[in-house]
């Protein structure tokens, strides 16, 4: 069974390859072969989940090499994968969402003309991603962590005829450098103490690492992690990244590639177990983009913005859960499976949305639509109370774990996080009511306006493609949580990352917690209620507007800092450069040039041509040689 | 009197030499007996089966020759591993070079001809700006072909480069000055005759023979009066005895430097080293391209054979003496190379000049007495000598009706008409600017190499800078030929018959390989030192 492993990532790599190379020929049957080397891939990590399921939990960590990929001098790097708890079920997530998301583009996409290349770039991402997450080495991690970049990069510029897209993919893509860089650099260190790459060698030997050094390497891979999961400082390429199709904001914006930090920080747990400084570095980072995404989440009017901050909201709890350390991975892991469910869900109701809405995206254009798509609101009504916690819905059991392991950190880090958790969740049910009352109760404003492409609006059901994999997902938004934590997803992922530690201690009695979470949540409600719901919705944004409310609407100012301390300073920098370089180094190579093209010319006039003359230089270089050797033995 | 006992020969050791003179002799004598029409098959074959027949003998003898060498003929000849090598090289160079003389395609006829007059019967265009021009019919000699009959060569060229090939062999096994002297002589006047046969641009070719004589026999004349100063100091002209009295003897040193420093400008001269390199340029234009290549290859090989031998065997022990002399040398020999190159306009006068460069490179390997140093050097020669075999095949292709077009603005844009040749040439200038992946870069980092770990820094350091100067000007051919637009009168690349595509190839290939996989030759180049 085990020898399957290899087609989990090959099979949707040749659905990319043959889409990529096919041609126009592949237009017809593309997008199905792309939909079928996804389903098969899931069918593989079932059977390969059964089976590890049927082992002792010691031996549930398996690995299989496939080749020597690199052997140079002292690096050595396997092309081998690790099968184990952690990575199959990242295998399922992957391999099970994005067969519905592959489905539900069928619909989506139906309409567009480079469907084909759509789907090569998803079968392209699901490739690198399954890589990422099977890895038994950091330079595999390494190499699906670039190919997860360049399919993201692809995707979000997926409609390139518009400059915004462009720009989008472009920010993403060079965000993401800032954070691969860290990651290489740390991969360099770990190499450089240890001289090896494996992990199972890594984790074995980290202790005999100095500590600074840990520390350093902790923090370089949290860098790596902040820029792939759109945490603070560098979250504000993501909500730019909904440029691209709906279906890839689902895909990789929202349940798949931006938990690859979450996975990054889990995977090298045993290296984040040695520093309590990088956890709580770690948790930090969580917590303040926790806040950050709740706030902006509360002022956009873009649905598909609103759900992109709710996303950085949301995998800042999972940051901030892998930052709590043994208490706390597997919390994390948790939270991303559900997440993945509901936020998928999310998305692709707001896709069915915008397909019904001539791909309106503004929510003050909407309102009263759940008359009109049924399945839509009902699915997405079912994601929305998952995500804000709505007691038994998946978002509950895994949230409030979270919050719960939150405050029962000692002294300040309890008060800190648990209440900033506490305080985002009701930030969350605040902005989410908004976004369901805005686009699906009230008043019927789209009745009055035209469409961004000028036509009348007809809101309408999307078709069964789409529909399916909404409701399968709604279906894990109810009941994902129950299920996973019943059936013992900690225990499985023991080997993996640890025994989940027993809570105990901290700043509240944890009984308190749900209650008080609830509470929060159900606050956030009632005040977007009387905010939003019981007042007409202007079609306009309002403006002037309050302080608060004109930040969060710029995003908090984070593309005015990268701009301010980044961009114009590295402006001038290039201008400095350039003008040293024109001046100064093309100055100096000239002028050696003409120097010696002028000395050239000069010498050149010594080769006469006249036979006396060459025979005098030869003389006086003989006499010259005679007497410097004379003179060399006799001084 | 006491009867004279010969000296015992060690015939296998020698057989390659006494192949390759025998040959030449063999070749005078089909010069004289054998009618025109027969002279060019039967010279072709003859120097062709010679020089394969003295490189296998070669090569069985190399198969189990005593590793610490043989010294034979009375102790004139020395037959050690480097000279075993050495001979391997210019057999194998002096093959591709004959490939070069005996090709009759690219220039009707053949490249060589005996006089002016000659250029009329053949028939061969008029318009040539040095060459006579307007002679009657009535007074054209005969002897060498009716007016209309197909161009004939001057076939005495084959047993020229016969005898210029066995004298080198004899000077870089050399083991006693005088033996070195006659060698020098045997490996000079034929090359001197060589240079005045050109076909085309005869002015040129004279003068270039007269001159290269003329600056030959007073280099000569220095290298004679250097070996009696050392006989002088010494009582002997043998190398291993000049050794043995510099470190023995209370004698006076002026003797055995002076002799040294005369004796090295005889043989600096041969191998083009600056400041008395001043004949090379205007030798290397005025020959017939053929001859130039012969003379760029094997010349070089077997001036610095002898530099090193002479050096590594006599004055090792005085290393530290003249060494500094030398640096200078070398430093004026790249400066020279590299810098005056950059302003030249001829082909085949930029080529001259980076061969003075290369001199100046070469000498930093025979400078590092030391197993690298010599094995560097011979690497280095083997690696040179096909490539420049191969650049001056090349140049002799591109033609315009008036002969070779070796001016820099004639190969404006060649790269769009012939592609190929084009690629071929960027690829050997590569190869001469010491680019990785050809020999060119292998052969540099050896001797380098040699020279840094024998504690000559500062030299290798000249040596960079110079080659980095040398590469603008391989450079500025590449970006003539692809990026410039051509001339509307532009030269035409002839289509290389079987013999010029050979030495191409051979040229090429050796380049590439010995860049791709030089560990092999440069095992055989460091099987064994020099033997006194």
């Amino acid at each position: 069974m085990i020898a399957l492993a290899p087609l989990l990532f090959v099979l949707p790599a040749l659905g990319a390859l043959i889409n990529f190379l096919a041609g126009r020929r592949a237009n017809a049957w593309g997008h199905w072969l792309g939909v079928a080397t996804v389903v098969a891939s899931f069918v593989i990590g079932l059977l390969l989940f059964f089976e590890t399921l049927g082992l002792a939990p010691e031996e549930r960590t398996r690995e299989v090499s496939l080749f020597d990929w690199i052997a140079s001098g002292s690096l050595n790097v396997d092309f081998g994968l690790r099968l184990d708890p952690l990575s199959l079920t990242f295998v399922l997530l992957i391999t099970g969402v994005g067969s519905l998301i592959h489905i539900y583009s069928v619909g989506y996409m139906s309409h567009d003309p480079g469907r084909r290349r759509f789907f090569a770039q998803l079968n392209l991402f699901v490739a690198a991603m399954l890589i990422l997450v099977l890895g038994n080495n950091f330079v595999m991690l390494y190499l699906g962590w670039e190919g997860v970049g360049l399919a993201s990069y692809l995707l979000i510029g997926f409609y390139q005829d518009r400059p915004s897209a462009a720009t989008a993919a472009k920010k993403a893509f060079l965000m993401n450098r800032v954070g691969d860089v860290g990651l290489a650099v740390a991969i360099f260190l770990i190499w450089l103490e240890l001289g090896t790459l494996q992990y199972t060698d890594v984790f074995a030997r980290i202790g005999e690492v100095p500590g600074g050094t840990v520390l350093a390497i902790t923090i370089l891979l949290l860098l790596g992690a902040c820029g792939k999961s759109g945490q603070f400082p560098l979250q504000s390429w993501l909500p730019d990244a909904m440029e691209g199709p709906t279906p890839v904001s689902a895909l990789i914006h929202a349940a798949t590639m931006v938990t690859a930090g979450v996975y990054l920080i889990a995977r090298t747990s045993p290296i984040y177990n040695l520093t309590e400084t990088g956890r709580l570095i770690v948790s930090l980072v969580g917590v303040v983009t926790l806040l950050i995404g709740a706030v902006i989440g509360c002022a956009y009017d873009d649905i598909k913005k609103v759900l992109a901050y709710s996303t950085v909201s949301q995998i800042g709890y999972m940051i901030l859960a892998v930052g709590l350390g043994p208490a706390g991975y597997a919390l994390g892991i948790f939270h991303l499976l559900t997440h993945g469910f509901f936020k998928a869900g999310l998305f692709l109701g707001a896709g069915s949305v915008m397909h019904a809405m001539n791909d309106d995206v503004n929510m003050r254009h909407f309102g009263g639509l759940g008359k009109h798509m049924k399945i839509t609101f009902v699915t997405f009504g079912l994601g929305y109370l998952a995500l804000i916690g709505f007691p038994f819905l998946s978002g509950y059991f895994s949230k409030d774990a979270i919050i719960e392991a939150a405050f029962a950190q000692e002294g300040w880090q309890g008060w800190v996080f648990g209440g900033a958790a506490t305080l985002a969740a009701g930030l969350t049910a605040f902005y989410m009511t908004r976004l369901m009352i805005m686009t699906f109760f009230g008043k019927e404003r789209w009745r009055e306006l035209k469409g961004p492409d000028g036509k009348d609006y007809h809101p309408h059901e999307s078709p069964a493609t789409m529909t399916v994999p909404m409701i399968v997902l709604a279906f894990g938004s109810v009941l994902g949580g129950f299920l996973l934590y019943s059936i013992g997803l900690y225990e499985w992922l023991a080997p993996s990352v640890g025994e989940l530690r027993e809570l105990e201690g901290g700043v509240l009695p944890h009984a308190l917690v749900p209650w008080l979470v609830v509470a929060f949540s159900l606050l956030g409600v009632v005040i977007a209620y009387l905010v939003v719901g019981r007042r007409p919705t202007p079609v306009e944004r309002p403006s002037p507007v309050s302080v608060p409310v004109r930040a969060a609407r710029r995003d908090l100012y984070a593309n005015t800092i990268n701009e301010t301390l980044i961009e114009r300073p590295g402006i001038w920098l290039t201008r400095a450069l350039v003008f040293v370089d024109n001046r100064g180094v093309d100055g100096a190579v000239n002028g050696i040039a003409a120097g010696l093209g002028g000395g050239s010319g000069r010498l050149r006039r010594l080769q006469t041509g006249f036979v006396r003359s060459y025979a005098l230089s030869m003389l006086g270089g003989s006499v010259l040689v005679v007497a410097a050797l004379l003179a060399v033995r006799f001084a | 009197m006491t009867p004279l006992t010969p000296p015992p020969i060690d015939y296998a050791a020698v057989a390659p030499l006494l192949i390759v003179l025998g040959a030449a002799c063999v070749s005078v004598l089909v010069e004289a007996f054998l009618p025109r029409h027969q002279r060019w098959p039967a010279q072709v074959a003859l120097s062709v089966v010679a020089i394969v027949v003295a490189g296998v003998t070669l090569g069985v003898y190399a198969g189990d020759a005593p590793a610490q060498g043989v010294i034979t003929l009375g102790s004139t000849m020395a037959v050690d591993m480097p000279t075993l090598f050495l001979w391997g090289t210019l057999l194998v160079l002096g093959f591709g070079s004959l490939l070069l003389i005996a090709d009759r395609s690219v220039e009707p006829g053949g490249a060589f001809v005996a006089s002016a007059l000659e250029r009329a019967s053949a028939g061969a265009a008029p318009g040539s700006t040095t060459g006579p021009s307007g002679v009657d019919p009535e007074h054209v000699d005969r002897s060498y072909g009716a007016p209309g009959d197909a161009p004939t060569m001057q076939t005495e060229v084959f047993p020229f480069t016969l005898f210029a090939l066995g004298g080198m062999m004899a000077f870089v096994a050399a083991n006693d000055l005088l033996t070195m002297f006659v060698a020098l002589e045997v490996l000079s006047l034929p090359l001197y005759l060589m240079c005045g046969l050109a076909r085309r641009r005869r002015l040129l070719s004279q003068e270039a023979a007269v001159k290269y004589f003329l600056l030959g026999a007073f280099a000569s004349a220095f290298f004679l009066y250097g070996v009696a100063l050392l006989y002088g100091y010494a009582g002997s002209v043998r190398l291993s005895a000049i050794a043995e009295a510099a470190v023995g003897t209370d004698r006076s040193d002026a003797l055995l430097f002076g002799g040294l420093a005369l004796l090295i400008v005889g043989l600096l001269f041969k191998g083009s080293v600056g400041p008395f390199h001043t004949w090379t340029p205007d030798v290397y234009q005025g020959a017939p391209t053929p001859a130039t290549a012969f003379m760029a290859a094997c010349t070089k090989v077997a001036a610095f054979g002898a530099i090193a031998r002479v050096l590594y065997v006599a004055f090792g022990s005085t290393r530290w003496e003249w060494r500094g002399v030398l640096w200078a040398v070398a430093i004026a020999s790249m400066v020279i190379g590299a810098v005056l190159g950059l302003t030249q306009t001829d082909l085949k006068r930029m080529i001259a000049y980076s061969s003075i460069a290369h001199a100046g490179f070469l000498l930093l390997g025979t400078m590092a007495i030391t197993q690298a140093g010599t094995s560097g050097t011979l690497f280095y020669l083997l690696a040179y000598g096909f490539t420049t075999i191969a650049v001056f095949g090349i140049i002799s292709l591109v033609r315009t009706a008036d002969g070779e077009a070796t001016h820099l603005s004639q190969w404006a844009g060649l790269a769009k008409r012939s592609p190929l040749l084009a690629g071929v040439m960027t690829f050997l200038l590569l190869a001469l600017a010491g680019i990785p992946l050809t020999s060119g870069f292998t052969a540099k980092f050896a001797v380098f190499s040699a020279a840094l770990s024998d504690g000559m820094a500062p030299l290798v350091v000249v040596a960079l800078v110079a080659s980095a100067i040398a590469a603008f000007f391989y450079l500025r051919v590449v970006v003539l030929m692809y990026f410039s637009e051509t001339p509307a009168d532009g030269p035409t690349v002839s289509v290389p018959g079987a013999f010029t595509t050979v030495a191409i190839t051979l040229g090429v290939v050796v380049t590439l390989l010995l860049g791709v996989a030089p560990t092999l030759v440069l095992d055989w180049a460091g099987a064994g030192g020099f033997t006194g």
